[in-house]
C-alpha cells in the first residue's frame, strides 16, 4: 500500500530532514542562517541564504528539466540547475501540472491584458 | 475516554446519532440576512446558529446541501426565514425538515410585516422550536457512530510532516473503531491520482478517483488558478502538486472505500473521499471560495465534527459542527496558541512524536464528542459558506460497499 507518511520527529537535532530515501530536497525543520553549514551525505556545503522553516534545500547538485522528489513523489520540475544546499522554491521550480500564483497575480494580468 | 466507552448522543429519527443539538436559523437569500442575523444575536445562545444561502437564483445543490445541513443529527430544529420572492425552494425545505421529525417553523418577511416584526416573531419562534428540540431522545453511542471530516487550510511546508500525518494516524485508529472518515478537496489532490488509486478497494474505484482528480485539473486550469494561496508559498511550498502531498497524508494508510460527492452520506463505516469539483462545464466559478465551503460540503455529509490542520495559523470554527484546530508549525502555534487544540508541532521540536500527536487528536475527538467544547467553538466561531455548483449523480463505483448483491459492476 502505497504511503508518504514521513519520518520526522521524535527527537530531530538537525535543522534539515529527508522525508523519503528517494527524495532529491530536504525540508527545513528549524530555521537556518546563511554563512552556516549543511551536511549532506556525509560533506559539508555552505548554505548562501537563510532558509526558513518548511522550506526546501537541494540534497544533490540538480539541472534544469530534474523532477524534485517529496516524499518519493515528483513535485514538479526545476527551471535551473542548482548545488547541493540550494534553496529551492518558486525561483528555480514549476508544477508539472497549473501554475502557482503570488499576491500580484492580478495586476499582472491587468498589465498583460 | 477509551473507544468503548459510551457516552450519551441525540436519537434522530433517522436513525442516525448527534453529539450537539443546535437550532439553525437559515435566510434564504442575502436579503433575508440581517433579519436572520438579528434573530440568532438576540437569542444570544451558542446552540442557536446562523446558516443560510446568499444567492436569489435556484440552485439544486444549495437546496440539497440545506437540506442535509437542517436534517444532520447535530441540529435539533430550525427556523427558515425568507424575504418572500427569493427562488429558494422555501416550502420544499420546510417540508424536508418537518419529514425529518424536527421542529420548523417559517417566517417571510413580506408577509410578517417587515425587520422588527419578522425579528420579533423569530424570537418566539426560536424558545418554541428549543423546547421541542430539547425533548430529543438521548440515546448512548460511541467512537464508531462518529463521522469525522477533516480539511487543512492555510498550509505551510511543515503542514506536510506534522499535522497532517499525524491526523493520518488519528483517521487509521477511528477506522480501526469502524468510525467513519471523510477527505477531501480533489483540487488538493493533483499529483496524488496515482498513490491514492492504488489504495482503492476495487480498481474500478480507482478508476474513479483518477477521473475526479482530472476533472479538478481541467476545472482549475481553466480558472487559470490552482487551490494554491500566496500564503502557501511564503510557507515553503511551491507547487501544486508538493502542497497535495502533503495533504493527502491526511487520509492516512487505510483502504479507500468510496468516493462521495457534497451531502451524499457515507453507506457504512471506513475511509472516504469527497469529490468537490462540480461535474460538467465550468460554471459558477471557483469550485470552493474559501475553507468554510469545504467545512460546510463535509457536515453535510454527515460529520459531526472536523480536524482543520493548519501551517500559517487558521482560527475559523463553524456551524453546526465543532472543528478541532490542529497547528502544524511551532512558530505559528507560538504566536496563535489561543486559537489552536493541537500543537503538532511538537514534532519539530522534539517533544512528541506523529505517533504521540496521532493520539492526541483521537484523545481530543473523544473529548469533544462527549461534548467539551473545542477552542474555536468556545471562541464562538460560527463561519458558514454555502455557494452555487451542479453536480451529477455518482456512478456505481464510487461506492463499491453499497452496490446491491449481484448488480453489475
Amino acid at each position: 500500500m502505497a504511503s508518504i507518511n514521513p519520518v520526522a520527529g521524535p527527537s530531530a537535532p538537525e535543522q534539515f530532514v529527508l522525508l523519503h530515501k528517494k527524495d532529491n530536497i530536504l525540508v527545513c525543520v528549524r530555521p537556518a542562517m546563511a554563512g552556516g553549514t549543511i551536511v549532506l551525505d556525509g560533506n559539508d556545503y555552505l548554505l548562501k541564504q537563510d532558509v526558513a522553516l518548511g522550506h526546501k534545500v537541494a540534497r544533490y547538485p540538480l539541472a534544469t528539466g530534474d523532477k524534485v522528489l517529496r516524499y518519493g513523489i515528483s513535485i514538479g520540475s526545476m527551471t535551473a540547475p542548482v548545488e547541493p544546499g540550494e534553496h529551492i522554491h518558486s525561483h528555480n521550480l514549476k508544477s508539472d501540472y497549473i501554475p502557482a500564483h503570488g499576491r500580484d497575480a492580478v495586476r499582472i494580468r491587468e498589465i498583460r491584458s | 475516554m477509551n473507544a468503548a466507552q459510551k457516552f450519551s448522543g441525540y436519537l434522530r429519527p433517522d436513525g442516525r446519532l448527534g453529539i450537539r443539538n443546535n437550532v439553525l436559523v437559515i435566510y434564504l437569500v442575502e436579503c433575508a440576512h440581517h433579519v436572520a442575523r438579528a434573530i440568532v444575536t438576540k437569542a444570544d445562545e451558542a446552540s442557536v446558529q446562523l446558516v443560510g444561502f446568499p444567492g436569489c437564483y435556484p440552485n439544486g445543490y444549495a437546496f440539497r446541501m440545506m437540506k442535509q445541513l437542517a436534517t444532520h443529527p447535530n441540529v435539533g430544529g430550525a427556523l427558515i426565514v425568507s424575504l418572500g420572492c427569493e427562488g429558494f425552494d422555501r416550502d420544499g425545505l420546510a417540508e424536508a425538515i418537518g419529514e425529518s421529525g424536527r421542529p420548523v417553523e417559517t417566517l417571510v418577511i413580506q408577509q410578517a410585516g417587515g425587520t422588527k416584526s419578522t425579528i420579533a416573531e423569530g424570537l418566539d419562534a426560536i424558545a418554541r422550536i428549543k423546547a421541542e428540540a430539547g425533548k430529543a431522545p438521548r440515546a448512548d453511542m460511541t467512537v464508531s457512530d462518529l463521522v469525522v471530516g477533516t480539511i487543512c487550510g492555510g498550509s505551510d511546508g511543515t503542514s506536510g510532516i506534522t499535522a497532517n500525518p499525524a491526523v493520518g494516524r488519528c483517521f487509521d485508529r477511528l477506522i480501526t473503531e469502524n468510525a467513519t472518515c471523510i477527505f477531501e478537496e480533489t483540487g488538493e489532490l493533483i499529483g496524488c491520482e496515482q498513490v491514492m488509486a492504488e489504495r482503492a478497494v476495487t480498481p474500478e474505484l480507482g478508476l474513479e478517483i483518477e477521473a475526479a482528480v482530472a476533472k479538478a485539473e481541467r476545472y482549475y486550469s481553466t480558472l487559470g488558478y490552482g487551490s494554491f494561496a500566496p500564503g502557501n508559498a511564503d510557507g515553503g511550498l511551491t507547487t501544486q502538486e508538493e502542497k497535495s502531498l502533503g495533504a493527502y497524508s491526511k487520509s492516512g494508510d487505510s483502504p479507500i472505500s468510496g468516493l462521495i460527492k457534497p451531502g451524499d452520506i457515507p453507506p457504512g463505516p471506513g475511509l472516504y473521499l469527497m469529490d468537490v469539483v462540480p461535474d460538467g462545464e465550468v460554471r459558477f466559478g471557483f469550485p470552493n471560495i474559501s475553507d468554510n465551503a469545504e467545512v460546510v460540503e463535509l457536515i453535510a455529509s454527515g460529520c459531526h465534527l472536523i480536524l482543520f490542520t493548519t501551517g500559517r495559523g487558521s482560527v475559523v470554527g463553524s456551524a453546526i459542527s465543532p472543528v478541532i484546530k490542529i497547528c502544524a508549525n511551532p512558530e505559528t502555534y507560538a504566536r496563535l496558541s489561543e486559537d489552536m487544540d493541537v500543537d503538532a508541532g511538537a514534532i519539530l521540536t522534539g517533544k512528541a512524536t506523529l505517533d504521540d500527536v496521532g493520539e492526541e487528536i483521537f484523545d481530543q475527538v473523544c473529548r469533544v464528542a462527549v461534548g467539551q467544547q473545542s477552542l474555536s467553538e468556545e471562541l464562538g466561531h460560527q463561519e458558514f459558506i454555502l455557494t452555487y455548483k451542479s453536480f451529477e449523480a455518482s456512478g456505481p463505483a464510487c461506492l463499491p460497499s453499497a452496490a446491491p448483491e449481484g448488480a453489475p459492476a
